[in-house]
């Protein structure tokens, strides 16, 4: 529709967009979010006090509302008045709680104009799309353009003191901004495998939208209702206090404004409570909003299953000699790294107790399935790990310092010169806003310090440097204008800018076309032959392994599983998991013979088993594989295995 | 980017015709008597239909919508009924106020919300939490309560600020600075909120994306990283809201006007909305939405320009 909302809602209630999210959507309910969420209830049960205080209120206060007690004018609070008294001495609480008795009617007809409007509109135009949505696109956006007080003083011009009209107007003027986001929240459940399903059986849409569309829109309604609810009753109270839909001397709460305004030199204390109720209530009706649309949110990313920590000191004892901070000749040195992302309550691993090394001109790959923790250790070197991770454990020894130890500013200058980063999607990792040239003269200026000239050359020599063939057009061009393989090729240029000792791909190919993928694995081989630098590549394709690697290291659900010289490990895999591995891989498939892929899937972050965690896929798990831990085991000629039964499976001719 | 400018003058144009119709209409449903309202209570019926001829009131709705276009269309917006002014002239003269009081709170408001949200961004912990409870206090206290606790405050006891009126910057420019203070701190408030949260949201996601973490991987220091890059991003979604700050604050003139009794548009839509003088209200209507175009334009120019993809396609 519009590139942007110009509804001021949070931009992470707009996210729910994704089949995840959706499901996390189904288990969600009113009642538990009010039970976990202490904020929710507490805001819930303060709005339901002053309503009922509103219906109830010639029953519940203390004196009538319009009761005089000249003796006790302007009161401030005492025991007769709780919340002081005004001018002619009548009781601030009873007045604010027969006050509700106006508001709230009009809150409610805002809040039900809006929600009766935008639900079926909101729904009908993302579920039908097409001309419906396009139209409905149009007149909400023009609905948007126009101020919505002026019409609604409009209407009170027309029906003087008519609070009604003035909240109808209100809602309808509102109901625009929550039909673009009741469309939004549709457009992906239309596509869920339970609504085509229903949609196949025969259901007719109407039932889809009621029983399927309308269950999964409710929370965001409910949301978005209690922010509209603060807002129309901020709109009820200010056109109270403006006289126009109360006359002065009601009592009505924006009117209890004004005429605490007006006696503010004689007794400042009276505007205390008539605003300081409005402003709870709006507060509670947003703060409520907010626990409703977090609830949500955190239903959908929680984390099932208890910590498993892998790293017992039997482990750590198991594991061969030669780990310790290795001799200066290796360029990087992993030393029981782990790290871990931390949520409120807990540490969650997802790279557990990991150590293996690079050596100059290396190219070593770092292979496994997604939730391996193969691009998290990665990042961990880089310190790049998102926010909610970190390491827990373990060092990083990068040419002979330890580069965990290193505060900031130490690290940052290591950054570029001593090791770049190639990250997975070209077209997300160059910056949208920049030309190339600008981007990349920016990393050259840093390290070569050169003046705008010499930064010029330098682009082109990094840009000949890889392959590019027309590299003064590219500067000048920006990142959308260029293809995911010349975007891969500028990121890897503007990683080698500061020549650095050691480059860090992360998974450089995975969104290329097998064409260009190839063509960038060939690249990535001449950079290396000519620079001699290391390179850690992240990679789940073991063409790319067997194409450009030394060494491999096989990690599965935070743990190495495997590590071997290339050749040796594509001749003989030591690890069940490898040979799987090797096993499903498409190059290797047999005419006319289905891929013998591995059943089931990698545990996921936080819910690893204490035994080995590969057992309940593997086709040769015994007994003693459930036992415990499984140790990283040192083999012949360097190579290391986790798997308890290496032996065993050798003997049977299996591995 | 003329394309642009183009398209959404296109769209505008309808929209403009759309609302002049809707409230030239919404009036005639008005039961009040524009004739009544001018002549009072005690007139003869000679004279009540000599009123209705002169407005026009006694032709077809549609001939008089006719009318009253053709009269938009040589900036005719008819005159009050209250005080028999031109309408255009009564929107003139009321325009200066609103719009210094809406073009320094924008200015203001943008500056410290911008900066609270870089550095609530940045630093997270404290300073995003003072964000939080500035926006969230500022959106729940009505504006008008606001306004008369700062007056109780700055202008009866400390007496620093006049509490209400408006100095001319031709008259006194110190005098028209402080004329406006306590109003632009009244409109602030929510605003500092809701564009602090927005860029501090646009800045952590842009913070996290891949890009930014090519350019640390670079090497690229944390003033270029947040200042250059990540704000340069961000401000595709700031600049949006700080827009819809700005037509926000066009309503929230209406109180703001009325507390500090500043003789600017809002006050008009008060005033006129209690004497039900229409003419001054159609006026205030198209006057207002062709304002709220305007910025909407701007805003996408703006937003084309931070944006190569639309700048250049």
């Amino acid at each position: 529709m519009n590139k942007h909302s110009p509804t001021p809602v949070n931009p992470n209630a707009n996210k729910v967009t994704t089949g995840t999210e959706n499901a996390g959507m189904q288990n969600w309910s009113l009642g538990r979010v009010l039970l976990h969420k202490p904020l929710a209830l507490i805001c819930g049960g303060f709005l339901l006090l002053v309503i009922l205080g509103a219906i109830f209120a010639p029953l519940v206060a203390p004196y009538p509302p319009n009761a005089l007690d000249l003796q006790n004018a302007l009161s401030g609070p005492t025991a007769h008045h709780l919340l002081g008294s005004d001018e002619l001495g009548r009781d601030v609480l009873s007045r604010l709680l027969y006050g509700g008795r106006r508001v709230f009617p009009g809150v409610l007809e805002g809040v039900l104009t809006a929600l009766i409007l935008a639900v079926p509109i909101g729904i009908l135009a993302g579920y039908f799309g097409g001309i419906l949505d396009r139209l409905v696109g149009a007149i909400t956006d023009a609905l948007l353009s126009i101020p919505t007080i002026i019409l609604v003083l409009v209407v009170i011009a027309i029906f003087p003191k008519n609070s009604h009209a003035a909240m109808i107007t209100f809602g309808t003027l509102v109901s625009p901004g929550l039909i673009r986001i009741i469309r939004g929240e549709t457009l992906p459940l239309k596509d869920a495998d339970f609504v085509s399903a229903a949609r196949v059986t025969g259901v007719s849409d109407l039932q889809i939208m009621i029983r399927h569309i309308l269950p999964g829109v409710i929370r965001i309604v409910i949301v978005q209702g209690s922010f509209i609810a603060a807002s129309a009753l901020g709109y009820m109270v200010a056109l109270g206090y403006l006289g126009l839909i109360a006359s002065s001397g009601e009592a009505e709460w924006g009117q209890m404004v004004a005429s605490a305004g007006a006696l503010l030199n004689r007794q400042p204390w009276l505007l205390v409570p008539s605003g300081g109720l409005i402003g709870l209530i709006v507060l509670a009706f947003t703060l409520f909003g907010n626990a409703l649309r977090d609830a949500s949110a955190e239903t959908i990313a929680a984390t099932p299953g208890p910590v498993s920590r892998g790293s017992s000191p039997l482990e750590r004892t198991a594991q061969p000699q030669g780990f310790s901070p290795g001799p200066s000749n290796k360029l990087l040195s992993l030393i029981n790294l782990s790290v871990a992302f931390s949520s409120r309550s807990r540490d969650i691993l997802a790279v557990d107790n990991i150590s293996f090394d690079v050596n100059p001109s290396e190219i070593v790959g770092l292979v496994g399935e997604s939730g391996a923790g193969k691009s998290i250790t990665s990042l961990a070197i880089l310190r790049l790990l998102p926010n909610a991770a970190r390491i827990v454990n373990g060092q990083i020894m990068f040419d002979g310092r330890n580069i965990t130890g290193m505060n900031d500013s130490e690290f940052d200058r290591l950054r570029g010169s001593s090791f770049g980063l190639v990250s997975q999607e070209p077209g997300t990792s160059l910056d949208p806003a920049f030309t190339v040239g600008s981007q990349l003269g920016e990393l050259v200026h840093l390290h070569d310090g050169v003046n705008r000239k010499g930064s010029r050359s330098r682009c082109l020599d990094l840009l000949n440097q890889v392959r590019i063939r027309k590299p003064e057009q590219l500067l000048t061009m920006y990142p959308h204008e260029i293809s995911g393989g010349m975007a891969q090729r500028v990121a890897i240029a503007m990683a080698l800018a500061g020549r650095p000792k050691l480059l860090i791909a992360d998974e450089p190919t995975s969104a290329l076309d097998v064409t260009v993928q190839k063509e960038i694995l060939a690249l990535l081989r001449q950079l290396q032959l000519e620079t001699k630098m290391s390179v850690l590549i992240v990679t789940h394709n073991f063409g790319a392994v067997a194409d450009l690697c030394d060494r491999v290291i096989v990690l599965y659900a935070g743990q190495i599983f495997e590590e071997a010289n290339v050749f040796e490990l594509f001749d003989r895999p030591l690890n069940p998991y490898t040979k799987g591995l090797l096993l499903a891989n498409p190059s290797n498939a047999q005419p006319g013979q289905p891929l013998p892929i591995i059943p089931g899937r990698i545990p996921s972050i936080g819910s690893w088993p204490t035994n080995c965690r590969f057992a309940e896929r593997c086709p040769y798990a015994a007994d003693e594989c459930l036992a415990g831990p499984i140790p990283l085991l040192a083999l012949e000629s360097e190579r290391k295995s986790r798997c308890i039964r290496v032996d065993d499976l050798r003997k049977e001719g299996i591995l | 980017m003329l394309k642009i400018i183009g398209r959404r003058l296109l769209v505008s144009l309808p929209l403009v015709l759309i609302v002049s119709m809707l409230s030239f209409f919404l009036v005639l449903l008005t039961h009040g008597d524009p004739a009544v309202v001018i002549l009072g209570m005690n007139h003869t019926p000679a004279e009540y239909e000599a009123v209705r001829e002169k407005l026009g009131l006694n032709e077809p709705a549609l001939t008089r919508y006719e009318h009253w276009l053709e009269d938009l269309g040589r900036g005719d917006l008819g005159v009050s009924i209250f005080n028999s002014e031109p309408v255009l002239k009564i929107l003139k003269g009321r325009s200066g106020v609103t719009f210094s009081l809406i073009i320094v709170t924008t200015i203001f408001s943008s500056f410290v919300g911008i900066g609270l949200g870089i550095a609530s961004a940045v630093r997270r912990g404290l300073l995003a939490r003072i964000v939080d409870v500035t926006s969230l206090l500022g959106m729940a206290l009505p504006n008008f309560w606001v306004a008369l606790v700062l007056i109780a405050i700055f202008s009866v006891s400390l007496r620093f600020l006049p509490a209400i009126g408006y100095v001319q910057p031709g008259t006194s420019l110190s005098g028209w600075l402080k004329s406006l203070v306590l109003p632009v701190i009244v409109l602030s408030a929510p605003a500092i909120g809701i564009i602090g949260q927005q860029t501090r949201s646009s800045m952590l996601e842009v913070l996290d994306s891949p890009y930014i973490r090519t350019l640390r991987a670079g090497g690229l220091g944390r003033s270029s990283i947040i200042y250059r890059h990540a704000l340069r991003n961000a401000a595709i979604s700031i600049i949006t809201i700080v827009g819809l700050t700005f037509v926000s604050l066009l309503s929230g003139t209406v109180i703001a006007e009325t507390v500090f009794a500043l003789p600017g548009l809002g006050g008009l839509a008060v005033q006129a909305t209690s004497q039900h003088d229409l003419p001054v209200i159609q006026g205030l209507v198209l006057y207002f939405t062709v304002i709220v175009i305007i910025v909407n334009l701007i805003v996408d120019v703006v937003y084309a320009w931070l944006n190569p993809r639309i700048r250049i396609s």
